[in-house]
């Protein structure tokens, strides 16, 4: 089994959000950026797969030269080469063109995402990408078997979980269950030091155009002061007559 | 200076209908249906269009009337649940016998599923999250939230089709009665590729996803044993019941209950949070909530800063007389 795991370059789940240029740029100063904790899941996954099944587990960023390192800790983790295709990831349709180019050339038969980012937490590119390439597609993964060419996942749904079952090839998004918070791995010395020698490939991009353009950022309206009462009478009578919420 | 008449600049958009898709599960439409249905008709408005409305499967068309669908068009076939490529197929074959130009899809699960598919089956650009009405005087630009609801995105669709995802309660429904027909349409189904085995769904329980109120506690609670509190308020209110994150982590409750960011997503009518102190992880999950109470016997707690209520003082003290004077409050 070839796998392929997107993985997307974040900011910090801690960090603040700022923007500069007039508001049309994400301000980097002083954020910390990490791999998508979605995709994070994803890829802890695949190294199972990898572990216990023989899978070779490729992963890919469509993104700047300042990504690497992000690549470079999945690869530390245990993946076993990286690419990287050289473009801004404007848009999500765009990203998902490069990725499918990747697919398609690199033979993938399962692909494993997070279900969001944690930056624009769009929720676009892992659907987009499967249709694109005519593969399957299994949103808000949070269980995957395989055995050859027959896969069962589950996957959550409004008000609980569906068990569904499909044939690879395969594009997968997944969550928190894909595998538990506990399972994720920090990488240690040995990994590190051989992340540094295992391939990371950059490719250019095929140039397609982008569907979207940010205008700008916003950031939300400050907020109010909240107002403290000392009893349940005042509470439920503001909760009544004010926000109208009961 | 060449000024465009309101027709002239219709045909510049070239838009023919806005096509709205309702969500529904075992033929009963989802509260996200109506929302939609709201969002698409000012839409249809704003652009001096049509509302088209697909349901698959769906439930009673006249539901949707009242939120202002003057068109539904009904496909009825035996798919027994929600299917990405299935649904993707018949959506993109709606909006194409339609002339729809602009497609309106939900943010439940299905929706967010399905609006990708759809996007790259018609060539649209797509935008997730809005959180507001296109503004469509220059071009098309539609806000969304980002950055875990820490941002917004001002988001330009530059191809002549578009899909847009609204977020769940950012609209809201809005009853605008019309006397609505109904229409029925055949579609092709592709190869599903994915089949659906089981279905394990809690019955009598209402949902994190689809709760007005939700009721939600951590560590403060000190044990699983208490979370009978936790059940007493949300069943007086009719709320889902929610934790945080350490809370499910310890195993006190089922993952599915977690919210914040890698959990679920909440965004209720009402988010009452016990015993959580707010960690920035937890906020970026639920802020989207339109009113937040606290309660919590910690001042400091940085969950204060973040809510609309707040109640200082013990979880054990303060919720049985918040459940007493509440079931008093829904008698009267």
């Amino acid at each position: 089994m070839k796998i392929l795991v997107c993985i997307s370059h974040v900011p910090d789940t801690t960090s603040k959000i700022n923007f500069t240029d007039n508001d049309t740029k994400f301000d980097t100063n002083g954020v910390q950026f990490v791999i998508n904790p979605y995709d994070e899941f994803s890829l802890t996954r695949a190294m199972w797969f990898k572990e216990k099944q023989g899978a070779s587990v490729t992963v890919v960023n469509v993104g700047g030269a300042e990504t690497e390192p992000t690549l470079r800790k999945a690869l530390a983790i245990g993946a076993d080469d990286a690419i990287r295709v050289n473009v801004e990831p404007t848009d999500g349709l765009l990203v998902a063109k490069e990725l499918a180019e990747v697919v398609k050339s690199g033979g993938f038969d399962l692909v494993l995402a997070g279900k969001e980012s944690a930056d624009y937490n769009g929720q676009m590119v892992p659907g987009m990408l499967a249709s694109l390439l005519d593969f399957n597609f299994v949103n808000g993964c949070v269980g995957i078997e395989v055995d050859g060419n027959n896969a069962t996942l589950e996957r959550e749904i409004d008000g609980g979980e569906e068990k569904v079952a499909s044939t690879l090839p395969l594009v997968v998004a997944g969550q928190k269950g894909i595998v538990e918070e506990k399972d994720l791995r920090i990488p240690n010395m040995r990994g590190i030091m051989m992340a540094r020698k295992k391939p990371l490939n950059v490719v250019e991009a095929t140039g397609s155009n982008a569907s979207t353009n940010t205008k700008n950022f916003e950031k939300p309206a400050p907020k109010g002061e909240v107002k403290l009462v000392d009893n349940v009478d005042d509470l439920i009578n503001l909760l009544h007559n004010e926000a109208k919420a009961i | 200076m060449l000024k465009y008449t309101p027709i002239e600049k219709l045909k510049k958009l070239k838009i023919m209908s806005v096509l709205v898709f309702a969500d529904s599960s075992e033929g009963k439409f989802k509260k996200t249906a109506f929302e939609v249905v709201s969002y698409g008709k000012k839409v249809a408005e704003q652009l001096g269009t049509n509302l088209v409305t697909l349901t698959i499967n769906g439930g009673d068309a006249s539901e949707l009337y009242t939120y202002g669908a003057d068109k539904v068009i009904e496909v009825k076939n035996d798919l027994s649940s929600f299917n990405a490529k299935g649904y993707a197929a018949v959506v993109k074959q709606v909006a194409e016998a339609q002339s729809s130009d602009v497609v309106v899809i939900d943010s439940s699960v299905d929706g967010l599923t399905l609006a990708p598919l759809v996007a790259v089956g018609l060539e649209a650009g797509y935008a997730s999250n809005a959180v507001a009405l296109p503004d469509t005087s220059n071009s098309f630009v539609v806000k969304r939230k980002a950055f875990s609801n820490k941002g917004f995105n001002n988001t330009e669709i530059l191809t002549d089709k578009k899909v847009i995802g609204v977020a769940k309660n950012s609209y809201g429904a809005h009853e605008s009665s019309v006397s609505g027909a109904t229409e029925s349409f055949d579609a092709t189904l592709p190869e599903l590729g994915v089949s659906s085995v089981s279905i394990d769904k809690a019955t009598g329980k209402v949902t994190i996803a689809e709760a007005d109120v939700v009721v939600s506690a951590g560590r403060g609670l000190k044990g699983p044993e208490n979370w009978g509190l936790v059940e007493d308020l949300a069943d007086v209110l009719g709320a889902a019941t929610a934790c945080s994150k350490p809370v499910s982590d310890l195993g006190w409750r089922p993952h599915s209950e977690h919210v914040g960011q890698t959990g679920k997503p909440v965004a209720s009518n009402l988010y009452i949070a016990i015993g959580i102190s707010g960690a920035i992880q937890h906020l970026a999950g639920v802020n989207a909530s339109k009113v937040k109470v606290v309660i919590n016997n910690d001042p400091e707690a940085p969950f204060f800063k973040a809510a609309d209520y707040g109640i200082v003082g013990d979880a054990f003290e303060v919720v049985p007389q918040l459940i007493e004077k509440l079931k008093a409050f829904k008698q009267a």
